[in-house]
């Protein structure tokens, strides 16, 4: 077993457990945590991929930004442990099966369908590279993102503030 | 080396749990999460299909998935305060104005 593989497997089991501890737990803030992990792993798992920026952006903008808006708002609204509602006769008894089903049958096609895909060298400077894509071919909905993030504040505003 | 298609069967399966914790999870933060944990899947798949191919277009499209979701997550929590707000609860269950 190459490093990389080794490495590979450890960071996969990890995302795996930390998604299914966000499932598991019952209280908003431990499933916070468990996303976080998750997200650490698969920034690791970007570095393996030669993805470095978008390794970083992970770690900064996910783990960073939006997760500390998710606890932020656990905290402000004193959010408790999930309370458990009485749900269907064929939730209960149809909604396992049917979950186990559906991550079965989508990894199996995956696996299938995949089968003959070889990583390919990476460029070189892939950074570089990257950021005269971003500010190049697709510096039109670059733009846009802005246009996008604006709308987003200004809607959160509306949207949070106490109405007269 | 790792084969590209170990990246995409844990993709899918992060996917399935993001769905699972979707349909199962009762309070309205943690659906959000599962949300963010499929988009997460979304964004390993891009990465390997860019590693797969040797190109980059696959890095920019997970650039704007990220921004996407920043911009969700500010909304969308706004929405939950709102609805903490008016209900005074989390649960989705008490939140069906809508349903017949």
């Amino acid at each position: 077993m190459t490093p990389q593989m080794a490495i590979f497997l450890v960071l996969a089991a990890v995302a795996i457990a930390g998604a299914i501890n966000l499932i598991l737990q019952r209280h908003p803030v431990h499933s916070a945590l468990s996303l976080v992990v998750v997200m650490a792993a698969l920034a690791g798992l970007y570095l393996l991929l030669d993805a470095e920026f978008v390794a970083a952006i992970q770690i900064i903008v996910y783990a960073g930004a939006i997760m500390v808006l998710f606890v932020f708002v656990i905290m402000l609204l004193n959010a408790g442990v999930e309370e458990r509602t009485n749900v269907s006769l064929v939730a209960r008894y149809a909604g396992i099966p049917l979950a186990v089903v559906l991550l079965l049958g989508l990894t199996y096609r995956v696996a299938r369908a995949s089968a003959p895909l070889v990583a390919q060298p990476t460029p070189e400077g892939a950074t570089r590279q990257l950021s005269l894509l971003l500010f190049g071919n697709f510096a039109f909905p670059f733009e846009l993102t802005s246009i996008l993030i604006l709308i987003g504040m200004v809607g959160a505003l509306i949207l949070a503030k106490r109405g007269e | 080396m790792v084969p590209i298609s170990y990246y995409l069967v844990l993709s899918a399966v992060l996917f399935g749990l993001g769905v699972v914790g979707f349909v199962f999870k009762r309070n309205i933060i943690t659906i959000f999460m599962a949300i963010e944990l499929m988009l997460n899947a979304v964004n390993l798949a891009f990465v390997a299909f860019s590693r797969a191919l040797g190109q980059l277009q696959g890095q920019v499209f997970v650039f704007f998935v990220i921004v996407v979701a920043a911009a969700e997550a500010a909304v969308g929590l706004g929405i939950v305060i709102l609805i903490a707000r008016n209900r005074h609860s989390l649960n989705v269950e008490r939140v069906n104005l809508l349903k017949l």
